[in-house]
């Protein structure tokens, strides 16, 4: 169980965030809840060691295991973009990472994932073939290709409409049962249908609420009262911004 | 549509240039009529072809040649990032030499054979190809490099498997330039010196004030560029296919 502890960014003297600290629930689905700008992106790129520190920035954080160890995270990430390949096919996207690490391929498995997915049609097209939808669908079994202890994901159905929202949150959820994930997103609905947890990233410096547990187990439906209750408070919440921190 | 429409021009500027030289009774040692210029190229077309197969060798080795080496320097300075600090300049410095004036020193060093016109090719599209290449190769999307990063791939095969692939449509623009700067390249090498080629028999019908020669020879350079430029961009879509 992974605690992320006093991780900070700060862009000279401007502090995005300080001595943020929490915990990654294993085998649940944790949620960083915040309106853009705040820093959301940058801290799930910190702890998968993804940025590049500029010269007057110091971006850091502590990040340790189980036994109290400093560790690094293995890391899949999955983000807003689906990264697919253009030149290669569905199949041979999804098998990225052993291709990238010169692995055996496991085909098996690949093409199990994308029937669970409803590609099974769809294995040699190439992805300016398919739709948003059904690429972000490849990505999200190119995440679950990867066998690491934890899942990062990045808004990753930002960029679709409602309705292929909604049911990719239903996959990914049935899809990802089991695993470690920490997904950031700014829809409230999202977060509290998708999350066993939920914290709510805001301010300047950017701090955590209280971790917020929806009731019942996800994926929790869209049309719950109060699920819906919920979300209008976080969406009243969100909304309490000082205007001059917009991006 | 195209070809209708190539057709057309062709036949009109003819045209136009046939109707300048006959209003304008112009010689034919200034400017031959288009009527007189196939005439040649039918009546020379032995003499012009076996030219021409000289220049066609030498375009197509320099081509291959200056391609080869470009895309090794663009992958080079790519992937040995602290080294492209140093074959960066060199290799700018190295394109504001102009190749007019080191052809006749090449002829010296290599030769009045076929090696020299190479050579000159090859220098010529040198730098288009190792240029676009190279910024193809620095410009891949961030979202790759993520990926690969997160699935712990190693510098080489990030570089093998998603920044050339990433970056071969940039590669593709420099490699058409290429296509269109090699003969150009071959006939500077042979108007410096040489035995023969196109560019020879040019110079020397230049010197006899074979104007009509002069023409019947530039127009097949200009087919074997346009030649060499379509089955350059033909293969190049059969690879390129995203």
């Amino acid at each position: 169980m992974p605690n992320i502890n006093n991780a900070y960014l700060r862009y000279g003297d401007q502090v995005l965030f300080e001595n943020l600290s929490f915990q990654l629930a294993p085998g649940k689905i944790t949620c960083l809840l915040g309106p853009s700008g705040v820093g959301k992106t940058t801290l799930l790129k910190l702890l998968a060691k993804l940025t590049s520190v500029g010269k007057h920035d110091e971006l850091h954080a502590d990040i340790i295991g189980a036994d109290g160890v400093a560790i690094d995270l293995d890391v899949a990430y999955m983000a807003q973009e689906d990264g697919l390949m253009p030149w290669s096919t569905v199949l041979n996207n999804v098998m990225l990472g052993a291709k990238l690490r010169g692995e055996k391929k496991d085909i098996a498995k690949a093409k199990i994932l994308l029937e669970q997915v409803g590609l099974t049609g769809a294995l040699n097209k190439k992805p300016k073939q398919l739709s948003g939808g059904m690429r972000q669908r490849v990505a999200l079994v190119r995440t679950l290709m990867e066998d690491k202890g934890i899942v990062l994901m990045d808004e990753p159905f930002s960029a679709l409409d409602v309705i292929t929202r909604l049911r990719l949150q239903d996959l990914a959820v049935e899809l990802l049962k089991g695993k470690t994930v920490l997904m950031i997103t700014h829809d409230p609905l999202e977060a509290l249908r998708m999350s066993d947890m939920v914290y709510v990233m805001q301010g300047q410096p950017a701090t955590f609420s209280e971790a917020i547990i929806p009731e019942g187990t996800a994926p929790r439906d869209a049309s719950d009262e109060k699920l819906l209750a919920l979300q209008g408070q976080l969406l009243k919440e969100l909304s309490r911004v000082d205007l001059s921190l917009l991006p | 549509m195209l070809v209708i429409r190539g057709i057309i021009i062709t036949i009109g500027l003819l045209l136009i240039w046939q109707f300048i030289v006959w209003a304008g009774h112009i010689a034919p040692y200034i400017l031959p009529s288009p009527w007189f210029v196939f005439q040649t190229l039918f009546q020379d077309f032995g003499i012009i072809m076996s030219q021409a197969k000289a220049t066609a060798i030498e375009t197509v080795l320099g081509f291959l040649i200056g391609v080869g080496f470009g895309a090794l320097a663009a992958l080079i300075i790519a992937y040995f990032k602290s080294l492209s600090l140093w074959l960066l300049p060199i290799l700018i410095v190295s394109q504001a030499i102009p190749t007019f004036a080191i052809a006749p020193i090449l002829v010296v060093w290599l030769g009045y054979g076929i090696a020299s016109k190479v050579a000159v090719a090859a220098i010529v599209i040198f730098f288009p190809v190792t240029s676009n290449f190279y910024d193809g190769l620095t410009r891949t999307p961030q979202i790759w490099l993520d990926l690969a990063k997160t699935m712990n791939a190693s510098h080489w095969k990030t570089l093998w498997h998603v920044r050339i692939p990433a970056a071969l449509p940039n590669f593709a623009s420099g490699v058409k330039i290429a296509a269109v700067f090699a003969p150009v390249g071959a006939i500077v090498g042979e108007w410096v010196g040489s035995s023969q080629g196109l560019g020879y028999l040019m110079l020397n019908a230049n010197a006899r004030m074979q104007i009509n020669m002069m023409f019947a020879a530039l127009l097949v350079v200009i087919i074997i560029t346009l030649l060499l430029y379509f089955i350059v961009t033909q293969v190049l879509k059969r690879i390129i296919v995203w």
